[in-house]
């Protein structure tokens, strides 16, 4: 693995498959197809993605202008802020993947993460120009900041749905069913996690309140 | 394990600590005035207004203590107070900073009426003439008298459709525009103000406040069947709680008792603000509505919005609305922006128990209380004085004096918004845009940072303007001509007459 990283086509590969991102918003559907039967994609440029649209997503904090985003600094948990996307992408991964494994998918669960870290290419491609821009512009002209930016959402929503399609291998009606059924997935997952965290927590404060009459009554 | 118990340990720390800190807030004192800044949290303030005096009926000499007064008007330096429990109305006449002497106190009035004792007399008006509106409740009219109280006239139960003749005319607040108009509010009649022309006839109502509904009760409603409906609330606008005719003729009203809902939708409005026509005009261009508190929950017994019972304006059209309901004052400035809040509910100077009516005299304020039947005298502290002569300086067109004024107030209070956005305006009229820019930022006050910067752009544009066409021609041309470039040289290196004809390679 580290001997690797000394090998120069570790790079270039690297390069490459960061680069077939670019290919992967513009021809979607060969793209994505081409991302793990031609094996084109690989997890440290699906990792470096994520990266970048967490870190843009929270350097957009700071630096959009603030007529566009004004930021209640005392309210921000940086944290939550970033798990607010980190976690709905695990969840939809590990929910569709445990969804569609049942119903012939093809794509496993690290293919349904990187297409799925891939899908997220506009988001930095185009909201990091866009919040250098945001500086620039007057409220009358909010409308052009406003509108990219809803597209660059809808764009990463498309390829996401495309994406998905094409390492299922599944046509365009099982594909929009599955990404509708991922959704509910994702539903119960949450609802599966607050339970058990509310169990959890009853349990500890059980002990808790024991341990506490315990050292009353010493 | 461990580990999991060792961040079990964490969070039941982080949570003590939690709960005692947030214990230690509760217990903070606030300041007598605050104010609501862009985020609409609480920020304690220096106070806009200190308590001169509070005057009870002694202590303007009266052997009668008020009962139940309901009324307050000022006019010059004379401020009149309707003891409506007395049936008599008391006019002082303001002959220092806090001296009042009793010019006159009157219970009847003279001339050619059958009943000349008044009856609980709610309000009182007074013409630019000098005659004396006074809406006499108890005796269902509102009567008209000269400077003598020499009666003239009397304006009775409105000739309507929608009145019924037989229902008791219950005027009880008042007021008459310079052409000698009287708007009146009545008691049980919610179709807005009465308007009566000068000659006495009734001529509509103004200014109804539009009725609101929620969607669901409509439905309810369209499919109930006949004596259901008749057994259900129906949809009538609220009526209006006060009005005040400010300088300039246009009539601000309070309806104090909207329901929440509506308040937070803003299909209702605390304060109207009517023109002639009786449309609702008031600028709100502040973060939050004008509807008083923006935190409703239940705090020392009180809760519920913000019931505007009186409001009244200032020649600078900031105007101050009393608030029943927590016995605040509330002033807004003619953006609808905050000014300053204070007050409460108590026996102490400045506190309330049951404020009824408020009224201006210069920058001064006098709230009338008709339970502890006292008058409260508010004289503006430097604070606010500070802050009404940087806001009049503004609209007189001295941008220079007005911004020196913001600055002394943001040195007195470094979290009053209003000050920061005041020193940008003042620079943003003194063409210093960069700096305005930098104000409105800290103040997230969008639509005057923009104007600046829109200025402050053009200006960079126009200064730069060479370094801006020649960095524009070189991204356009520089790749063009390496395109030029390299395409010459190509067809050197490949041309025919360079090339060895017999190896076919370039030589």
């Amino acid at each position: 693995m580290i001997a690797a990283l000394k090998n120069k086509e570790t790079y270039q590969e690297y390069v490459r498959s960061l680069k077939f991102a670019l290919y992967c918003t513009t021809h979607p559907l060969d793209g994505f197809w081409d991302l793990t039967h031609e094996r084109r994609g690989t997890y440290a440029a699906a990792n470096t993605i994520l990266f970048l649209t967490l870190l843009i997503r929270v350097l957009k904090l700071r630096y959009t202008s603030f007529i566009f985003l004004t930021v209640y600094w005392e309210g921000i948990n940086i944290f939550l802020y970033i798990a607010s996307v980190a976690f709905p992408l695990a969840m939809f991964v590990v929910g569709n993947w445990g969804l569609t494994t049942l119903f012939d998918g093809k794509g496993r669960l690290g293919q349904v993460y990187m297409a799925s870290c891939y899908a997220l290419t506009p988001y930095p491609l185009v909201q990091f120009p866009l919040m250098i821009f945001s500086n620039f512009v007057t409220v009358d002209e909010a409308e052009f900041y406003m509108v990219i930016s809803a597209l660059s959402l809808l764009w990463a929503a498309l390829l996401m749905i495309a994406a998905m399609g094409q390492i299922h291998e599944f046509g365009a009606g099982k594909n929009m069913l599955f990404m509708v059924a991922s959704l509910f997935a994702m539903m119960v997952i949450l609802f599966i996690l607050l339970l058990f965290f509310g169990m959890i927590a009853q349990g500890v404060a059980y002990f808790i309140s024991l341990a506490k009459e315990i050292m009353f009554r010493l | 394990m461990k580990k999991m118990i060792k961040s079990i340990g964490a969070l039941a720390l982080g949570a003590a600590v939690f709960a005692t800190s947030s214990l230690s807030v509760m217990a903070a004192e606030r300041s007598y005035t605050y104010n609501y800044d862009y985020w609409g949290d609480v920020q304690d303030s220096p106070d806009a207004y200190s308590v001169t005096n509070v005057y009870t009926a002694s202590s303007f000499g009266l052997d009668v203590n008020f009962k139940n007064p309901q009324g307050l008007f000022a006019k010059d330096n004379m401020l009149y107070i309707c003891d409506t429990g007395n049936n008599r109305i008391v006019q002082l006449e303001r002959t220092g900073t806090e001296a009042f002497t009793v010019a006159r106190i009157f219970d009847s009035i003279k001339g050619d009426t059958d009943v000349t004792a008044l009856a609980s007399p709610t309000d009182i008006a007074i013409s630019e003439e000098g005659d004396i509106f006074i809406s006499d409740n108890g005796n269902a009219r509102i009567v008209k008298v000269d400077s003598d109280l020499n009666y003239l006239m009397q304006f009775d139960l409105p000739v309507d459709s929608n009145v019924s003749a037989d229902s008791v005319f219950q005027p009880s607040k008042i007021v008459v525009d310079t052409a000698g108009r009287v708007y009146c509010i009545a008691t049980s009649i919610n179709q807005g103000l009465c308007k009566y022309e000068a000659d006495g006839t009734f001529s509509g109502f103004v200014g109804a406040t539009p009725v609101t509904f929620d969607f669901v009760d409509y439905v309810w409603k369209k499919l109930a069947t006949q004596e259901q409906r008749q057994r259900m609330a129906s949809f009538v606008p609220t009526a209006y709680d006060n009005i005040y005719m400010d300088h300039e003729g246009f009539i601000y009203a309070c309806a104090g008792g909207q329901e929440e809902d509506d308040l937070d939708s803003g299909a209702a409005d605390a304060i109207r603000k009517l023109n002639l026509m009786g449309n609702d005009i008031l600028v709100e261009n502040g973060e939050y509505p004008v509807y008083g508190d923006l935190y409703w929950g239940e705090g020392g017994g009180y809760e519920g919005p913000s019931y505007f019972t009186d409001v009244t304006v200032f020649e600078n059209d900031i105007y101050v609305c009393l608030d029943k309901n927590r016995g605040r004052l509330f002033g807004y400035d003619d953006q609808g922006k905050t000014v300053f809040c204070f007050g409460g509910n108590g026996n102490m100077d400045g506190y309330f128990r049951q404020p009824a009516a408020i009224e201006h005299m210069g920058h001064d304020l006098f709230v009338l209380d008709s339970l502890d039947c006292s008058v409260t005298l508010f004289t503006p502290t430097e604070f606010g004085e500070l802050v009404y002569s940087a806001i009049e300086e503004f609209d007189e067109g001295n941008y220079v004096v007005s911004g020196e004024s913001w600055q002394k107030v943001m040195e007195l209070d470094g979290n009053y918004d209003l000050a920061y956005i005041g020193i940008g305006r003042s620079l943003l009229r003194q063409k210093k845009f960069e700096e305005a820019m930098d104000y409105f930022e800290l103040k997230y006050d969008a639509d005057n940072y923009s104007k600046a910067y829109k200025q402050y752009r053009k200006e960079w544009v126009e200064d730069h303007i060479v370094v801006l066409v020649i960095v524009i021609l070189a991204i356009f041309l520089i790749p063009m001509g390496i395109g030029k470039i390299r395409r010459v040289k190509y067809e050197i290196d490949t041309a025919d007459i360079f090339e060895n004809r017999m190896t076919g390679r370039p030589l």
